[in-house]
């Protein structure tokens, strides 16, 4: 018996090795390829260390797409977005969770069922809304605006408010705490953990997003980061140590986070999955 | 829904009932499309998924060593966006100069031409999508299998069971419904794929990976069609509604 699971276990890590690596593969040659001149990317056999281009290809980025002022709008977007997202979601949420009014099984379910509809039928409507009647292209609402009521944020906050003893807040309401007070000085500080798996869910959905921004956004200015890469992609003649070093920078950071917070990053994906 | 009846090719816009539903039937590039994604979903999404199983129950596993280790190698994909490790998959598939080919050619094979044949573009977008979303349904099925008892697993055991058998009736149905959560959501985002054939393959060459989402951004935002956009739009809906209810149907049943 023993024997047994000393092989199988061999095996197991024998077989997972090598998928592992294949998989970290591609991130690793993107740092690679970000610190080489293109000659040496293109060499054969491909380069596998680092080397000492990296400045030579950021600067070809920052005059191709002026990457530094995308990476700015690309923060201030997500970030605005992380927190009002997050604001909304939580108290959405905890009015789900912690008060009765009428309608709000109806309320709560037409919320759910928002995120059973594909965003593409959302987009067109969505486009016209906000472009043409609102008229907020190039503008950092206009990208941010309509993800800002985030349904799968307020359902994950109404479970995360939902195991908050409500003696605790009737507690509070005895003591003559305000319902805002109570909110912001009790309940939030209790799920400071939950909202830190929400924050990263959110900021990495903004930061990445591509469609939208792409849509919303025309002047070179106003690029968010991934537009400003994607622009350069799509063309024949294309600098790819500077491709290489806009995607690093854009994803380098969260690979260092995500090794840290790996618990965080897996509960705010996990918060939708598992439904008792 | 209103738009896609509407003819927007005129100004200002008409209200044209079964123009852009019509010209759906007919239009050649939208069965092209439709069949690409629906390959796709058949192809990709069962062979996404067994993998992710397979790996969650790996992770799961107590023989396992540097679980932080494998655990980061699956799930970092989980934060990559999808511009950037587009940007890396084209530059791997390059036919003259990328990493795949090299690896091919030193182990004897004459390598493909990626990006520019029908057949190997679709392979790349399959891997491309295979590579990012398994860790993530890894997740989702691992966060399922930490919440099976582990008493069920003892009591099957004592029972005699071997194995395969526990996995198949303690697992499996264990997981069912986050199993099914992880399908749903799989289908409906290859139903929606835009990015990847977008900036890897720019739905090429010629049409041979162009999806629904690609078409509908090109009808909608390249010609301005809104209406036909709408209508493509849709079709999706109509379709992801019809697997999720499917597959709920089939789940029950079994």
């Amino acid at each position: 018996m023993r024997r047994q699971r000393f092989w199988f276990a061999l095996a197991l890590h024998a077989g997972l090795l090598p998928l592992a690596l294949l998989w970290l593969a591609p991130l690793w040659l993107m740092v690679v390829f970000a610190t080489h001149p293109e000659q040496e990317i293109f060499r054969v056999p491909v380069p596998l260390l680092p080397g000492d281009a990296f400045m030579e290809n950021w600067a070809s980025l920052q005059a191709d797409t002026n990457f530094l002022r995308a990476l700015a709008n690309s923060v201030v977007v997500s970030g605005l977005y992380t927190l009002g997202g997050l604001l909304l979601s939580a108290l959405a949420g905890y009015a789900l969770a912690v008060y009765e009014f009428r309608f709000k099984a109806l309320v709560f379910s037409f919320i759910v069922a928002t995120l059973t509809i594909p965003y593409f039928v959302v987009v067109i409507p969505q486009y016209i809304l906000v472009a043409r009647d609102l008229k907020l292209t190039n503008t950092y609402w206009g990208v941010i605006l309509p993800f800002l009521a985030n349904a799968l944020g307020v359902f994950y906050m109404r479970q995360v408010f939902l195991s908050l003893p409500s003696s605790l807040l009737d507690a509070a309401r005895v003591d003559g705490a305000g319902e805002g007070r109570i909110f912001f000085q009790i309940a939030l500080p209790l799920v400071r953990p939950s909202l830190a798996a929400l924050a990263l869910i959110l900021f990495l959905n903004a930061w990445n997003d591509y469609l939208w921004p792409l849509l919303i956004l025309s002047q070179k200015d106003m690029y968010t980061a991934p537009v400003a890469l994607g622009t350069l992609i799509g063309l024949t003649r294309v600098s790819w140590g500077g491709i290489m070093v806009g995607s690093a920078l854009m994803t380098v950071p969260f690979l260092v986070l995500f090794l840290f917070l790996q618990r965080y990053f897996v509960a705010g994906i996990t918060a939708g999955a598992v439904k008792e | 829904m209103y738009l896609s009846f509407l003819n927007t090719r005129v100004y200002p816009w008409r209200l044209e009932a079964g123009v852009n539903w019509g010209r759906l039937l007919q239009d050649p590039f939208f069965w092209i499309a439709l069949k690409n994604t629906l390959f796709i979903l058949l192809v990709q999404v069962p062979l996404m998924l067994a993998l992710a199983l397979l790996l969650a129950l790996a992770l799961n596993s107590a023989l396992l060593r540097a679980k932080g280790f494998f655990r980061f190698a699956f799930f970092a994909p989980v934060v990559v966006g999808a511009v950037a490790y587009s940007a890396v998959f084209r530059l791997l598939f390059n036919t003259e100069f990328g990493a795949v080919n090299a690896l091919l050619r030193a182990l004897g094979h004459p390598g493909y031409d990626w990006l520019y044949a029908p057949g190997p573009a679709m392979a790349v977008i399959v891997i491309a999508l295979t590579w990012r979303w398994t860790g993530y349904n890894a997740i989702i099925l691992l966060a399922g299998l930490q919440s099976i008892p582990k008493e069920l697993y003892e009591a099957a055991e004592l029972d005699g069971a071997g194995p395969w058998q526990r996995f198949w009736h303690v697992t499996l149905p264990g997981i069912r419904p986050v199993l099914l959560f992880a399908l749903v959501l799989s289908i409906i985002g290859t139903l929606q794929l835009f990015t990847e054939p977008f900036l890897i393959t720019g739905g090429g060459p010629g049409n041979a990976t162009m999806t629904l989402g690609v078409y509908l951004y090109q009808q909608g935002f390249r010609s301005f069609n809104f209406g036909y956009a709408s209508a493509i739009a849709y079709t999706v809906a109509l379709l992801a509604a019809l697997f999720s209810f499917l597959q709920m149907r089939l789940w029950r049943e079994r």
